[in-house]
């Protein structure tokens, strides 16, 4: 069945684009795993939107992608029909909800990052691009928000959510290295003001984590160890269930549309 | 037939009002116009081409208000008409238009501040209720029934309310 998978040629900038889309797709696709399950509707509600949030992102990104590819590609192509080695995401996405405490901790991380990422990019050459960090930079503003709320609630507040919230940290906390990582492709793009070096957020990106987790009276670790592996398709066992699920409907029924 | 309508001007005129009927399915009291969404109208001979921009990158309305365009604009006598997306500049609610504002609040929703308030991680709101224009307001949710909308209640008068978040 390898045939039935999209083929893509990932020059640098379509790699670019598709890594980002990923991103956004698969923790949108997470996120969108609480709907109905959530402690209470308020946040049913306010995980689903940033699942959609998230996969709106993600299908403009596709969407560009495959302009920028400009083979026969098409956002539902890119999303459905390429199998685990071939998405690009991040490994911190692709982890499993867990607990309460560990889907916001992701959420946390991630949002933390994508807001200054977004922001910065927003002065791209790259029109598309820009224009799209300038929709999605205003929704990783509330996404940030609602998750640095709950970071503190969590850690601050009992004993039993403290140990959840601070097992989570440690736990996700060496799958962040890969935001940082940039490889010649994108080293590239960032020479010719199309990406912004991710390295520079760092240090910014770090005290919104500080300040948060201060308050939260949770502590980050120190081991600088980071696991890495999703940019090239080199995933978690969990990432292939989740494909599972995602791409049922256009793996069992090729090419159905509604 | 279209070209017995008049003028090029006329025609682009009366495509763009046909247009501006199209209302926004989550929120019908707003039209297209309204809400800044519909940003040009450009005439190809007797084809039209619709230029609309997405409010928030996830909302599943502007399928459905793409759609609502071209039927609204074959009612009016204009075929084969096009909607095309532009993200670029972005959409804001700066852009909802000042008759936009007053009927949100009229149906219910506090329409939504300037955005140079938005930044601010843990930064003070103060929304006034649209029922009784008390500013005594508490906010319930950040995240509401879509993705345009907060969910808030009045300490006044105890009504919640929708409140159209800035963006």
């Amino acid at each position: 069945m390898a045939s039935a998978n999209a083929e893509v040629s990932e020059t640098p900038l379509v790699l670019y684009a598709l890594r980002r889309a990923d991103d956004a797709l698969i923790l949108g696709h997470r996120l969108s795993e609480w709907c109905g399950h959530a402690p209470m509707l308020e946040e049913d509600m306010a995980l689903s939107n940033i699942a959609l949030d998230l996969i709106g992102q993600a299908r403009e990104l596709y969407t560009y992608a495959a302009k920028a590819e400009g083979k026969d590609n098409d956002e539902d192509k890119l999303a459905y029909l390429r199998d685990v080695r071939q998405y690009r995401n991040l490994l911190l996405v692709e982890q499993p909800n867990g607990d309460f405490a560990q889907t916001l901790v992701r959420q946390f991380f991630y949002s933390a990052f994508a807001d200054l990422y977004w922001r910065a990019m927003m002065t791209s050459r790259d029109t598309t691009l820009a224009a799209i960090a300038a929709k999605s930079e205003k929704e990783s503003a509330y996404h940030l928000r609602h998750s640095s709320e709950w970071i503190i609630r969590l850690g601050d507040g009992t004993d039993e959510s403290h140990a959840r919230a601070q097992a989570a940290v440690d736990h996700l906390w060496a799958f962040t290295g890969e935001m940082f990582a940039v490889d010649e492709g994108e080293r590239t793009l960032i020479h010719a003001g199309i990406a912004v070096d991710p390295g520079t957020l760092r240090g910014r990106w770090l005290t919104t984590l500080s300040d948060v987790i201060d308050e939260a009276t949770l502590t980050l670790p120190q081991n600088d160890w980071m696991q890495q592996g999703g940019r090239v398709g080199r995933h978690s066992e969990h990432l292939g269930h989740l494909l599972s699920e995602l791409q049922s409907v256009q793996r069992t029924f090729p090419g159905l549309t509604w | 037939m279209v070209t017995a309508l008049g003028s090029t001007a006329d025609l682009r005129r009366r495509a763009w009002d046909a247009a501006a009927t199209v209302v926004d399915p989550e929120i019908p009291v707003l039209t297209i116009a309204d809400l800044g969404v519909l940003r040009d109208v450009v005439l190809d001979g007797d084809r039209v081409e619709i230029a609309i921009t997405p409010t928030y990158s996830g909302c599943p309305a502007m399928n459905m208000i793409a759609l609502e365009i071209e039927v609204a604009l074959e009612r009016a006598g204009f075929r084969g008409s096009k909607v095309h997306t532009v993200l670029s500049p972005a959409w804001t609610t700066d852009w909802i238009s000042e008759e936009g504002r007053r009927k949100l609040r009229a149906y219910g929703i506090a329409p939504p501040q300037a955005t140079s308030s938005r930044r601010a991680l843990f930064g003070e709101q103060a929304v006034a209720c649209p029922q009784c224009s008390s500013g005594n307001t508490e906010l319930l949710s950040e995240f509401g029934s879509t993705s345009c909308k907060a969910l808030w209640r009045c300490k006044a008068c105890r009504e919640p309310f929708d409140y159209f978040k800035c963006h």
